[in-house]
């Protein structure tokens, strides 16, 4: 949404997040075109040199500070899932520039080179811990996760596929909003995929949303808030307007930890903050509680 | 940068002369109704000529205009028995959202709708139109009421944006937001909405998820305010002007791309030169729609509601 959309985070950012989002960005860039090439990674937070094995192996959590890295989407659903079980779904799907935007057909290429996906998200069928679940995962690396018809519609068909075959569905967000470049189109996605996530909670099967770094604006304030149980990674920036914007429309001074996945635990809007390895066991833990025992419906 | 205001200055001139040839001809009883009318042939003739080649930005500023007439306004003029009804019941009442029950037409309704101040001490109190996670919530609570009692819904869209404070982070601005628009969606009565000034992102399509949406002739309704899009596409807030054509945020254009169901259309000279024609359009429009959607079965609302957000977007399929 407005405030932040794509890239134009980076814009609003104070300086101290600027130069960790610039250093985030570069890694990231690094990871995803150095075919692990270089032996050696730094700490986008601590600057400690990694050997790179290891830190793929600590799935791109920093051993020594605790940061968590950003993940693609396809490496966070082959983590989180078991093994072999994934079936992806609408893959077919590309957008197209609807408004003849200024470089939107070519920062599609550009994500498309950066994340070797169509898209911002990826969706599909898995089992996790054997229970069979709808999942799906932002990438950021494909224009900052933004949000336009084509990842409204993998999302809305996601909650619908849920309701018409009885499973629950599974949000890993990582999202700077609304994609700009597709204008009005873009808001209305908001309104779509909340729609979809009522069918869903009629339908009583359980909504699990995982804020990952970042969670923002329109992504956030539409189908990401209205989860049933909401976890976060440790650190993850999770939040409604920029930084600039929000510290210009507050008085007083902003808190140090203002839109971290912290502020938003403490302030009632996030149930969990779990670190990256515990994610899978945390999602089995939440699926054996919320889905009815064999035999049993959740019945209105 | 040309804006509207520099436009209107030859109207106004033209028009405190017509003012003042009427004073001087009721003090001193003369008839100069011949230049009055002559007058006043030339100023309809200014405004037919600037409000013929008006471009989006021109619309973004008349969506501003500090004249335009506003949510309460609109009540006043197009309802009977309004009582303004307040507070979340949950320890706020936000000035920036106003709501409560009204006659219009041979309906009971509810309405609910963003409010700007006209002085600086109201826009001040009302946030400029900016609503807080409780002005969300205190209109989900009129939603409810009005499912509980079966009411349509009228709701009055005109928002910057939605409050970016830390206090409105601090409670749940992101929450707040879809919770409304989920609300809207779960309900079985008729909902209107009207986008009356600006329709300011998350802020506007909060009170938007409805049956119909219209939006008043000079309206705009966007994912991102035009400087902020111009300070991250060209890396200059003041090409606002461009980012307001790449955007196509005007009534027209969303109409073009089967995003709302209707322009209403402004008076000559946009809806701060006629507040109460302006009005009359808006209840005519509101009424109309009305009468299609009480046709139909609670069910069906629901369901034509979903159906009408869920058709939005446009994509290619791959081979």
């Amino acid at each position: 949404m407005g405030s932040s959309p794509t890239s134009g985070t980076k814009g609003n950012l104070t300086p101290r997040k600027q130069i960790e989002h610039e250093r985030e960005t570069r890694m990231q860039r690094r990871a995803a075109t150095a075919t692990n090439s270089e032996p050696w990674v730094q700490c986008a937070k601590c600057r400690k040199i990694l050997f790179r094995p290891d830190f793929e192996r600590a799935l791109r959590v920093c051993p020594h500070c605790g940061h968590h890295h950003r993940l693609g989407a396809r490496e966070r659903i082959h983590i989180t899932v078991d093994p072999d079980s994934f079936r992806e779904t609408d893959t077919e799907l590309r957008s197209s520039d609807p408004l003849g935007f200024p470089e939107y057909a070519d920062k599609l290429r550009k994500g498309t080179a950066a994340t070797g996906e169509n898209e911002a998200i990826i969706t599909g069928i898995a089992t996790i811990g054997g229970y069979e679940v709808v999942i799906g995962a932002m990438d950021f690396g494909f224009m900052g996760g933004s949000m336009g018809s084509v990842v409204g519609e993998k999302v809305a068909r996601s909650f619908e596929r849920g309701a018409e075959r009885g499973l629950p569905v599974v949000m890993f967000c990582a999202s700077g909003g609304a994609r700009m470049q597709e204008g009005l189109l873009s808001l209305m996605q908001m309104a779509k995929t909340t729609a979809a996530v009522g069918k869903l909670q009629r339908a009583r099967l359980p909504y699990i949303a995982v804020f990952t770094d970042p969670t923002m604006a329109g992504v956030l304030a539409s189908f990401a808030s209205l989860a049933d149980i909401i976890i976060a990674e440790p650190g993850a920036l999770v939040g409604f307007a920029g930084q600039r914007v929000a510290a210009q429309a507050s008085v007083g001074k902003t808190p140090p930890n203002f839109q971290t996945a912290e502020f938003q635990h403490e302030h009632g809007m996030i149930d969990l903050i779990v670190p990256r390895r515990q994610i899978r066991p945390t999602l089995i833990y939440l699926l054996e509680m919320l889905t009815p025992a064999a035999g049993e419906v959740n019945t209105p | 940068m040309m804006t509207i205001f520099d436009f209107e200055k030859p109207i106004n001139e033209l028009e405190s002369a017509i003012a003042e040839l009427r004073q001087i001809a009721l003090e001193k009883g003369l008839d100069r109704s011949r230049e009055i009318a002559e007058l006043e042939a030339q100023r309809e003739r200014l405004l037919k000529q600037i409000f013929a080649h008006l471009s989006p930005w021109d619309k973004v500023l008349l969506a501003r205009h500090p004249k335009r007439p506003y949510a309460l306004d609109y009540i006043r003029l197009m309802c009977e028995n309004f009582t303004e009804l307040h507070g979340d019941r949950l320890g706020f009442d936000d000035p920036a959202i106003v709501g409560g029950l009204a006659k219009l037409g041979n309906y009971k309704l509810v309405i609910v709708g963003q409010q700007k101040g006209r002085d600086l001490k109201e826009r001040q109190r009302r946030n400029f139109g900016m609503a807080k996670p409780e002005g969300y919530r205190k209109a989900m609570r009129m939603f409810r009421l009005a499912e509980k009692f079966r009411l349509p819904v009228l709701t009055l869209v005109d928002t910057p944006a939605a409050d970016p404070s830390v206090e409105s982070e601090s409670r749940g601005i992101s929450e707040s937001i879809a919770q409304s628009m989920l609300t809207l969606f779960e309900l079985t009565v008729p909902t209107v909405s009207v986008i009356l000034g600006e329709g300011g992102s998350g802020g506007a399509i909060a009170l938007a998820a409805t049956n119909r949406v219209l939006m008043l002739e000079y309206a705009i309704y966007s994912v991102i305010p035009p400087e902020g899009c111009a300070a991250i596409l060209y890396r200059d807030p003041n090409k606002a002007p461009q980012a307001a054509d790449a955007l196509r945020l005007t009534a027209d254009q969303a109409l073009q791309m089967g995003l709302i169901d209707g322009v209403i259309p402004e008076p000559l000279g946009a809806a701060h030169r006629d507040p109460q024609t302006t009005a009359l359009s808006v209840r005519a429009a509101v009424l109309q729609q009305l009468d299609a959607l009480s046709q139909l079965s609670p069910e069906a609302l629901r369901e034509q509601r979903y159906q009408r957000f869920r058709h939005i977007g446009v994509f290619e399929t791959a081979q």
